[in-house]
């Protein structure tokens, strides 16, 4: 089966076929010389964002409020592990799920001795992790533009943890912060130039639903909560 | 829906006029449609320039589909290298038999599916159940739909339809859950069944909003995390995708993904936007051991082969053009009969299942252009509705419309025998009583919900003598100023 590749030859020749009369281009755009609308255009068309670090991180926090993220800002590891623990209590957490990471891997010795700990590393159980009442990642970048949370399967959290357990913790440096999207795409490509992670997810709030009456409901079926914990 | 013995304009014709007169659900359907206007509205405004971004979607589009043998090859190469497969599928026969056939090969027993219009299109669910499968939909309003047993009633708003005590009658009746008139207490009923099935599934089918040619990803577009962990789960994820569904770059998506949000749903971006360039890779925790993509084209090669209509597959299912509709807000999204609804859903059905049989949805448009003026990549979906009725024209010229035209150029050519023949117009409508409302009443269709309007006694000739009469004797009696 593994050789199967089905009519292949047949689609890409119709395709061809298909392709011997050009069609009129009706929307022409504005382009570089001789090529296509590059990115650097997007951003002149794009919802705006600002040139400074402040401004970056102003609309990235308005953002979230209006995504119902929780974004919190930290001044240390301890205050953000202090921060891990207050939700661990009101929330009544027995086990987190965690992928470790540079960041992750300091602020483990500072959780609270109470609250059970699930390293995915060396891969996992799906019905444990189902279990777990939080899931612990850090993230490959922030999006101030969209207010987005960048995660990746090689780094932050592999493909499910960011999305199975009922509360997404998500740990970060400002430093992680870039303006929009075109930034984003072009940071992954200069980090990952010897192979993209089989996966990459812009998450943009907690999971939501409108499917009812178009009303908004949040953890439809993926975090109810998404706190980010936001380090200098 | 017994669709098999009655030809599509029979059932669209029925359709429509029992759901236009259905108020409430007219109400329910306008209600939820408003509160997408104003959400669209919103964040529209906030873009510098929509009028160029969206030229320049449409370019990009343009160059992806005026060159897609190449992209296809240079993502297939791209994706294979990562140890994706791809399947290259003719028609939906094809697309199913090899789904089944890894079903089968790899004895998976359930399989959870999140949102894929190309699944509607070729009946995967149906064929998956008859061969013994069990399959779940994932996402919340395909699950209440197939809980329903009835196609999505909008492409992206799958039961936007149904009020909340009609799906809390539906949880009752088929999950044996407490009724409840709370949308979020709805919402976790889904997310605790869905849970179990995400957790036990051994393959995982999803769509795929683009394909991107330059790194070999499928980007999937979607607010509720349930594609996430439909292909995230299982140890085996096929994603079923139409081959129009190309960009040549992964950056072009960093305009893509904003546009699509605001289009599809008001957003600025929807909740989870994910890229997956293949399965599992060496150093990760999870993710499938196989990741099969399934190149569908079920004749969209053959709309690819009209120049004049190639930019219809530009489409990157927003479902805008149906939210501003005012065909669909009447009409309702299942009387179509199509996969695809609204009017982009009437510009390509005609194509991927022929013109003699769907035409007659190129003639459910006020012509207003709503859609045209709304669509996020340029199509200009009103005109296509146009070319698609000129097409059906010269296809099979309509005898009897023909021989009408001729008669009346005739008559038109002839000033005596047209001056003759206006006589009769009162007495055309002195007999029309007779017939109205029996079946040889030649304007049926309009007196069936209009009155016939009366022929004057006078012709418009012998009134504007009459006039000219009058004007001419008042003239000469000096009040010519």
């Amino acid at each position: 089966m593994s050789t199967q590749k089905g009519d292949r030859e047949a689609i890409l020749g119709r395709v061809k076929e298909a392709l011997r009369e050009p069609a009129p281009l009706k929307h022409p755009a504005e382009r570089s010389a001789g090529g296509e609308p590059t990115t650097a255009h997007f951003r002149e068309w794009l919802p705006p964002v600002g040139a400074g670090t402040d401004e970056r991180l102003d609309l990235f926090r308005k953002l979230s409020e209006t995504l119902r993220s929780e974004l919190v800002s930290c001044s240390s590891l301890q205050e953000a592990a202090k921060e891990i623990e207050k939700l661990a209590t009101t929330e009544n957490w027995r086990k987190l799920a965690l992928h470790n990471g540079e960041i992750v891997d300091a602020l483990i010795p500072l959780l609270p001795s109470s609250l059970q700990i699930l390293p995915l590393q060396k891969g996992y159980d799906k019905d444990e992790l189902e279990s777990c009442d939080a899931g612990l990642t850090e993230c490959d970048l922030l999006v101030a533009q969209t207010g987005s949370v960048c995660v990746t399967s090689k780094n932050s959290g592999g493909r499910v943890l960011s999305v199975l357990p009922p509360h997404h913790l998500v740990v970060a440096r400002t430093s992680q912060l870039v303006t929009d999207l075109t930034e984003a795409y072009l940071s992954l490509a200069a980090k990952y130039r010897d192979g993209y992670p089989s996966m990459i997810s812009f998450i943009t709030g907690p999971s939501r639903t409108g499917d009812i009456e178009r009303i908004l409901v949040l953890g439809a079926h993926g975090p109810k909560r998404l706190t980010i914990l936001l380090l200098p | 829906m017994n669709m098999i013995a009655e030809p599509p304009s029979h059932q669209f014709q029925s359709d429509a006029n029992r759901t236009a007169n259905d108020a409430p659900r007219r109400a329910a359907v306008r209600r939820a449609l408003s509160n997408y206007q104003t959400a669209r509205d919103r964040t529209g405004a906030t873009f510098t320039d929509w009028k160029s971004a969206r030229a320049a979607a449409s370019t990009i589009k343009h160059e992806a589909l005026n060159h897609l043998d190449r992209y296809l090859e240079e993502f297939e190469q791209k994706f294979t290298a990562r140890g994706g497969q791809v399947f290259w599928a003719s028609d939906s026969k094809q697309a199913r038999d090899y789904i089944l056939e890894l079903a089968k090969k790899n004895n998976v027993r359930s399989i959870v599916k999140s949102k894929a219009m190309t699944g509607e299109e070729i009946h995967l669910n149906q064929a998956l159940l008859e061969a013994g499968y069990g399959v779940v939909e994932s996402d919340l309003g395909e699950y209440i739909q197939q809980l329903k047993g009835e196609p999505p009633y909008h492409f992206v708003f799958p039961c936007m339809h149904l009020r909340r005590d009609e799906i809390s009658d539906l949880f009752h009746r088929e999950l044996g859950t407490a009724k409840t008139d709370s949308p979020e207490e709805l919402t976790m009923i889904a997310r605790r069944v869905l849970r179990r099935a995400y957790v036990e599934a051994d393959m995982g089918i999803s769509g795929g909003n683009f394909i991107v040619a330059d790194t070999g990803m499928i980007s999937i577009t979607e607010n509720e995390g349930n594609a996430r962990l439909t292909v995230g789960l299982p140890k085996i994820h096929v994603a079923l995708i139409g081959i129009e569904k190309m960009v040549p770059r992964l950056a072009d998506l960093a305009l893509f993904l904003p546009m699509l949000a605001t289009a599809g749903t008001g957003q600025h971006m929807t909740g989870y936007n994910s890229m997956y360039g293949g399965p599992r890779q060496p150093g990760e925790i999870d993710g499938p051991e196989e990741f099969h993509v399934v190149f569908l084209d079920n004749h969209r090669t053959r709309l690819l082969a009209d120049p004049e209509q190639r930019d219809a597959l530009h489409c990157i299912r927003c479902g805008a053009c149906l939210n501003v509709c005012p065909i669909f807000k009447n009409i309702g999204g299942h009387t179509y009969g199509t996969t695809y609804q609204g009017p982009i859903g009437s510009v390509i059905t005609p194509h991927f299942r022929g013109l003699e049989d769907w035409k007659h949805l190129s003639g459910a448009s006020s012509l207003c252009g709503a859609c045209t003026e709304t669509c996020p990549v340029g199509i200009d979906i009103h005109h296509h509705l146009l070319h698609n009725r000129r097409n059906a024209a010269s296809q099979k010229p309509a005898k009897g419309e023909q021989l009408l035209w001729k008669a009346f150029s005739f008559l038109m050519k002839r000033p005596a025998l047209y001056r003759f023949a206006t006589k009769f117009a009162p007495l055309g409508g002195l007999l029309h009583p007779l017939v109205q409302g029996t079946p040889l009443d030649p304007v049926a269709s309009w007196t069936a919900t209009r009155e016939f309007p009366a022929a004057p006694m006078g012709s418009f000739r012998e009134r504007f003598r009459a006039h000219a009469a009058a004007k001419k004797s008042a003239g000469n009696k000096g009040g010519n100023r």
